[in-house]
């Protein structure tokens, strides 16, 4: 029923004003005297050269795509795990294919070498 | 029409919903445009709470919010010389114009019925409290024995895994590991990260 | 002696919409305070621990025993410059600590605290309420929504300082946290198949069958082990603290910040460190319960919160053991040991559910034995496997005990090292061939 979040709403409303509040205190109550020096980005005190933002390798995507999938995977998992234990041997044949079908795309990534980092 | 907290939570989430909406189309920025598309998202799992689906609201979060936005996220800091758009406009805005519309119109002529069979005949109606059908579908109970069932849904959900390999397949030949060596995926300076 | 008579009458608090709203109101506070005052105690308490393990003596001039230092702390960050760096995109920069401490903040509300309790009221009446926010009948997909949600609070950070070490750190936390979630999910699913449910407050229940040794952590260690492990990548502790390898990337995805902006992050990991250890108690360590918590329900509470306390003393000692590892061996470690151990116990879990309804007690005993022992053989197989191929060099026939002389203690490490050095001795036959070769790094 949404009544049962109507709670969980009271602490989310409590926590956002909280960490807005404490996010602007220390612009409120600190001293605030900036230089150039001072908001130059960080790079262990060498002249800072060049944008921060650029091209990230295309590894991160791959992970990002494969987080999908197993996402995906773990919430087809959910609601069978609710209940395969009224279906008995069953509701694990199912579960069976289904995750025998998804292994095989899991063992090729491996072997094809989609889960090493470099 | 009176004011209850329900109606009031509902426009909350809807003006976020359609506001990020809006912004996410008219957002120079690809970056912000991702940003808004995730509270976008965040706004329908918040409308799904509010229709007593917290389930679906539940894979809305985790899947969209918790994956895919993040996918499209690091797709756009993969090309960041693309992430200022210029013009809002392309050539093609009519045929997109004209798809929009038809897929609204398809869902709409989708919907009506649906809710004609539910019972619900106005826009008014309380869809919240009272409604046994519409609840006792979101059970999760429900969804699992209908998943596991034949005579429901137990052929889809095999499919679905194939799906799923498929896709992880795909993504292997999309990043070919073996293309690393390439200069158009190593960054320009080719720091290690 | 205490409870409501024959004559009192009893309400249903969610039933009766301004108690339920005082109840909400209130439990959101206490939860609140109790989360702040706890991120403050675990930060004197990781101090002095550490300091503890390392023959220091750690913080303690602030109050009795260094116990008002979190306070000195405060006061100091709050009084301190808060600059925004001048190509940093200023509103995601301020909003990304929000975005990482909310989530934080939230996820323990779906985790009940004690047994349902029943308390007067000025008006005579005694009313029936839970014990915790809102254990909603979806909790165990709450958590997994909401821990992902704390992902943009580091990449958002990360992205918008426009710092070359933020960037990197911020993207290697993501990276690593949406790795490290899907092992988590997994080692979520292996109690929700025990419990049969979502809702935390059934999980925790279906715990107290037989008390203690009902407990899910008895009934499928490995996936309690997986969850704990990811749990520590999730909440970027050590070892798992990439995002703030300090000599690699300055301060990770939070070097721009400063003031209270920078206290926020270190609230969003002392929270996610409580939170967490919450959320593994719940699931696997039967949440409040324990002897007599039954017969008085406001101990639930206090036991609950002993055990969060004994795991955060545990992260903390990890923190003090092992040393950081490398980031390549993280994310092959999370997508080559920790999955497939998480699917392996899933379906672990899935047979034994099944079996012990079909079989008798003793099949299933001997069941369990044979599979344990295919298991160990299996992963020492696997382990020397990999040894073998990425580090011959690393294969030691015995593990050398220098440091210690005489006594019992002494003896017994010993021994323990000859049985543990026992199956590596067998596969040691290519140490010292390329031990010259490879310069350091």
């Amino acid at each position: 029923m949404p009544s049962d979040f109507a709670p969980i709403s009271a602490l989310l409303i409590l926590s956002v004003a909280v960490s807005l509040i404490i996010v602007f205190i220390s612009r409120l109550l600190g001293p605030f005297h900036p230089t150039t020096r001072k908001l130059s980005p960080y790079e262990s005190g060498m002249q800072p050269f060049g944008e921060a933002i650029r091209r990230i390798p295309v590894k991160f995507y791959r992970i990002a795509v494969l987080f999908i999938l197993f996402d995906v995977e773990v919430i087809f998992f959910l609601p069978w795990a609710v209940v395969f234990r009224d279906f008995k041997l069953y509701g694990l044949a199912v579960m069976g294919v289904f995750f025998f079908v998804l292994m095989i795309g899991f063992v090729y990534e491996w072997k094809v070498g989609g889960l090493e980092w470099d | 029409m009176d004011i209850t907290i329900e109606s009031l939570v509902f426009l909350i989430f809807g003006a976020l919903t359609l506001g990020a909406g809006v912004l996410v189309v008219t957002s120079r920025n690809l970056f912000h445009s991702g940003l808004y598309l995730m509270m976008s998202l965040f706004g329908v799992a918040g409308l799904f709470v509010l229709l007593a689906a917290p389930l679906l609201a539940g894979f809305q979060v985790v899947v969209y919010i918790g994956a895919i936005a993040i996918l499209i996220i690091v797709a756009i800091m993969l090309t960041p010389g693309l992430t200022q758009i210029k013009t809002l406009f392309n050539e093609q805005w009519m045929v997109n114009l004209a798809a929009a519309v038809i897929v609204f119109l398809v869902l709409v002529s989708v919907i009506t019925p649906l809710m004609d069979d539910v019972g619900v005949d106005n826009w008014n109606a309380d869809f919240t409290e009272d409604h046994p059908k519409a609840v006792a579908a979101d059970s999760m109970t429900t969804l699992g024995e209908q998943l596991v069932d034949p005579d429901y849904f137990m052929l889809p959900f095999e499919v679905a895994s194939v799906l799923l390999m498929a896709a992880m397949i795909g993504a292997v030949l999309l990043v070919n590991p073996g293309q690393a060596e390439d200069e158009s995926v190593v960054p320009p300076e080719g720091e290690e990260v | 002696m205490f409870g409501p008579g024959e004559s009192s009458v009893i309400v249903e608090c969610s039933a009766q919409t301004t108690c339920a709203v005082i109840h909400a109101i209130l439990t959101s506070l206490i939860l609140f305070f109790v989360l702040l005052t706890g991120f403050a105690y675990t930060t004197v308490l990781e101090r002095r621990f550490l300091a503890f393990l390392q023959a220091r003596i750690g913080p303690n001039r602030a109050g009795p025993y260094g116990l008002l230092q979190p306070v000195a702390d405060g006061i100091k960050l709050i009084f301190k410059e808060d600059l925004t760096p001048a190509r940093a995109k200023k509103v995601v920069f301020w909003m990304a600590p929000v975005i990482k401490v909310v989530p934080a903040l939230l996820v323990m509300a779906v985790v009940p605290f004690g047994p349902d309790i029943t308390v007067p009221w000025f008006d005579g009446k005694w009313y029936h309420m839970a014990q915790g926010l809102a254990d909603v009948n979806v909790g165990v997909l709450w958590i997994l929504g909401i821990t992902s949600i704390g992902i943009y609070g580091i990449a958002l950070a990360g992205w918008s300082s426009n710092n070359k070490y933020a960037m990197l750190g911020g993207l290697r936390a993501s990276a690593q946290m949406i790795s490290y979630e899907l092992s988590m999910s997994l080692a979520i699913i292996v109690p929700v198949m025990l419990a049969g449910s979502l809702s935390m407050g059934e999980i925790i229940e279906a715990q107290n069958e037989t008390p203690i040794l009902g407990w899910f952590v008895f009934q499928n260690p490995m996936a309690a082990i997986i969850m704990g492990l990811a749990l520590l990548a999730e909440v970027n502790r050590a070892p798992f603290d990439m995002p703030e390898a300090e000599q690699e990337l300055t301060a990770g995805y939070h070097s721009e910040y400063s003031g209270m902006k920078f206290a926020m992050f270190y609230l969003a990991e002392y929270i996610g460190m409580i939170a967490m250890g919450g959320i593994a108690a719940a699931l696997y360590f039967g949440g409040y319960h324990f002897i007599w918590v039954d017969k008085a329900p406001l101990l639930g509470p206090l036991v609950f919160g002993f055990k969060v306390f004994v795991l955060l003393v545990v992260m903390v000692w990890v923190r003090g053991t092992l040393p950081r590892i490398r980031y390549d061996r993280l994310m092959a470690f999370g997508w080559k040991v920790m999955i497939p151990l998480g699917l392996v116990a899933v379906v672990w879990s899935a047979f034994g559910v099944i079996l012990q309804e079909e079989m008798s007690t003793a099949g299933y005993v001997a069941l369990v034995v044979a599979v344990w022992v295919v298991f160990l053989v299996a992963s020492d197989y696997w382990l020397r496997r990999v040894g073998r191929r990425e580090e011959p060099k690393m294969v030691h026939e015995r593990i050398e005990v220098v440091s210690l002389s005489g006594g019992r203690g002494a003896s017994a490490i010993r021994t323990l090292d000859k049985v543990i050095g026992a199956p590596l001795a067998r596969s040691g036959g290519s140490r010292g061939e390329k031990q010259d070769q490879e310069p350091e790094e």
